[in-house]
């Protein structure tokens, strides 16, 4: 188990080193820089773009120079300076992983406590209504534009008022409550966004979850289970269930990466400060640090997510061991 | 993209596989079929699939004759009447004294410039008339002409699903939409196929470093979340670009990240194909690699390859609303489906005028009916079912 969780931490260092070094050199050749924008405002020296040249290296247009420069105090654990609030990097981007991890996590567990049941009873009554409107939810979640759901939302929240409108917490009064409160607000906050993004990420579990069940059913061990005279719903949920269940583990780890994507959206419409709402503004600003940093954690969290996947998988399933 | 191959176990293909036989030897008169055929015909039985196929044919319809149906250019503009209201509601036909006339509108008297309401001039009706002249269009670049489907007079305006907030019929802009967020997904498959097949072809048939290095760059390619990778690279390119660039640019980005999982498939279809004997059989006869991989091995994968395609398509159109959407694809005041959608990003907007969500509702048609077509053609490609 060790040997496996060390094996597969270091094969997704080649991957976080191509990935950053791809976003840096594309930032390296992208035209413009944040430099451009501050030697237009008259209220910002001279001399502050000259030490923001000189510290950045941003003079120099070797994008292996340029890369070597953020991986080599990267590697010492500093991210650098944002160049738009000149705060350390690393102090502004972990509120907001912690906001993307909330919202991905609960759009995930919100997906699987509806495709799981679903999908079951879609494979049990095959072909009836219930398959039927299994399957026209299932292709509503996958055809449906995550940024026209989100408005959508909003578009409920606004006019019926159960719902904040966007946002991850009511900004009047969040200094005047107590932990419960805020707690709460927080939750308030992310009901919608969860909905929206969980829905589009069901589409596809369900769909799985339908044709394992419906191979796993027609299979001998479940007619024995049923000629031993167990009921149907035990040999449906304890036997079948538990082998069905593995390649939808699988499936969540090639899915976090859409999950990721489609959570920008969300992000963005909701107003939610979430990653990728910050790789979007520092991008339009030209903030590189910040932009790399974010990009950096985004792999993290994928890698770290299929590893998860993997060692979920070996504990459901008996009969796969990490070695 | 490609991690929906649902497997369907159907136990009644057997028995009907066997009935099929059965038939097949009772009587010699069974024309038989090339499979090509065979999956047309089962395409053709399968409603849903070809529910998806009509809706798909009427949107690219709609969107190549565009200019015709379109009662305006998607940049005219009446700056009175911001976000006025769709007028399906408001064509009427009877007038004030109760007299029946054909359709017509009433002019439009602006109420409340702040709150952009609108109410009727009831003084001035405008008739609505068919072929009338308008603005220039082009269709696909060939034909040159003014006449439109529809139209009123010209003091007068007809918003059928309302007005954007500068006043431009949302109509004419959803279907000049159309052309582009529609023809995204055939033109951004069509490149991403062709890449794909290429470099699936190539790693599986050599092998060895090649196909290691390639298999590398194809898992990079499919560990990244994509958005975010295209939103960086559109950055990289700036954005003093015309929107033909710009279409363009979107189109190579798309077919960039996408051709990775359709290689990775191909690759492991050549990798058994390559087997065959008269595979053995062209190299024996001298054929160049290239040839063998492109004449010989790649047409025995094209059926596989149309349903991915097919199933594809919803990520480049999605990628694109996406992209216009966050203010980096397509750029006003050109229409795309996607950009359209950045008036809804508005609390007040999307409340009081909820007809600019309108072009969400086309999107979802259009995905939905790729994913229809595209399920439909699995099931019939897949020489399982039978029916």
């Amino acid at each position: 188990m060790k040997i496996f969780l060390l094996r597969r931490l270091l094969a997704a260092v080649p991957l976080l080193i191509v990935v950053t070094f791809l976003a840096s050199a594309m930032l390296t050749l992208s035209p413009g820089s944040f430099l451009d924008e501050a030697r237009m405002q008259p209220n910002i020296s001279p001399e502050f773009i000259a030490r923001m040249e000189r510290v950045y290296h941003l003079n120099s247009n070797n994008i292996f120079e340029r890369y070597w420069y953020w991986l080599w105090p990267a590697l010492h654990g500093d991210l650098g300076n944002s160049y738009a609030s000149q705060a350390p990097v690393s102090s502004l981007i972990g509120e907001r992983v912690v906001n993307t991890l909330l919202l991905t996590g609960s759009a995930l567990i919100f997906s699987w406590l509806l495709a799981i049941p679903f999908g079951v009873f879609a494979a049990v009554y095959r072909n009836r209504w219930a398959d039927k409107l299994s399957g026209f939810i299932s292709y509503f979640g996958l055809s449906i534009p995550s940024v026209f759901f989100s408005l959508l939302a909003i578009l409920f929240a606004a006019k019926t008022g159960l719902f904040p409108v966007g946002g991850i917490h009511d900004q009047a009064n969040w200094d005047d409550m107590n932990s419960g409160q805020r707690f709460a607000d927080t939750l308030w906050h992310l009901v919608l966004p969860t909905v929206v993004l969980g829905t589009i990420g069901m589409a596809q579990y369900m769909r799985q979850m339908r044709s394992e069940m419906i191979e796993t059913l027609s299979q001998d061990f479940i007619r024995t289970a049923r000629a031993k005279g167990l009921s149907w719903r035990r040999v449906v949920f304890r036997h079948a269930l538990g082998n069905a269940i593995n390649p939808l583990v699988t499936l969540f780890g090639f899915s976090l990466a859409t999950l990721l994507s489609g959570a920008l959206l969300t992000e963005f419409v909701f107003a939610w400060p979430g990653l990728g709402t910050l790789i979007y503004d520092s991008l339009i600003k030209k903030d590189e640090p910040m932009v790399m940093a974010a990009v950096a954690m985004l792999t993290l969290m994928l890698v770290v997510g299929n590893l998860l996947a993997d060692i979920l998988l070996a504990i459901i399933d008996p009969r796969i061991r990490l070695e | 993209m490609s991690n929906r191959n649902v497997r369907e176990e159907k136990p009644e293909a057997a028995e009907s596989a066997a009935q099929a036989v059965d038939q097949m030897l009772d009587s010699r008169s069974v024309p038989s079929r090339s499979p090509w055929q065979i999956m047309l015909r089962k395409l053709r039985r399968n409603r849903v699939a070809m529910l998806g196929l009509y809706v798909l044919a009427g949107l690219y319809l709609a969107a190549i004759f565009a200019g015709f149906l379109a009662p305006y250019q998607y940049d005219n503009a009446d700056h009175d009447a911001p976000f006025h209201p769709p007028m399906l509601t408001r064509l009427h036909v009877f007038d004030e004294q109760g007299n029946f006339h054909r359709p017509f509108v009433y002019g439009i008297k602006p109420e409340d410039l702040q709150l952009k309401t609108f109410s009727e001039d009831k003084t001035k009706s405008y008739p609505l008339r068919f072929f009338v002249r308008g603005d220039d269009y082009h269709i696909l670049w060939l034909v040159h002409s003014d006449i439109h489907l529809f139209g009123v007079d010209a003091p007068g305006r007809i918003f059928l699903f309302g007005a954007d907030k500068v006043g431009q019929d949302l109509c004419s802009r959803l279907l000049y939409g159309a052309q582009v967020s529609l023809s995204i997904g055939i033109v951004g498959i069509f490149i991403s196929t062709l890449i794909g097949m290429l470099i699936g072809g190539i790693a599986g048939y050599f092998g060895g470093a090649v196909d290691f290095v390639l298999m590398r760059v194809v898992e990079v390619l499919l560990a990244l979340p994509s958005l975010y990778f295209i939103l960086i690279m559109r950055q990289t390119l700036g954005t003093a670009f015309s929107s033909t660039q710009v279409y363009l640019i979107m189109v190579l980005i798309l077919a960039f990240i996408g051709w990775a999982s359709e290689a990775r498939v191909i690759r492991g279809m050549v990798l058994s194909i390559k087997e065959h004997e008269y595979i053995v059989a062209a190299r024996a006869l001298g054929y160049g690699n290239m040839r063998i991989i492109i004449r010989h091995i790649l047409p025995n994968t094209l059926s596989f390859v149309i349903v991915t395609a097919t199933l594809s398509v919803p990520f480049y159109i999605l990628s694109e609303v996406a992209l216009s959407f966050l203010g980096v694809g397509i750029q006003e005041p050109e229409a795309s489906w996607g950009n359209m959608l950045r008036d809804a990003n508005n609390v007040r907007f999307l409340t009081d005028f909820p007809w600019v969500l309108m072009p969400g509702f086309f999107i979802l048609c259009a995905v939905m009916a790729w994913n229809f077509l595209g399920d439909g053609l699995r099931d019939a490609a897949d020489p399982r079912t039978l029916n």
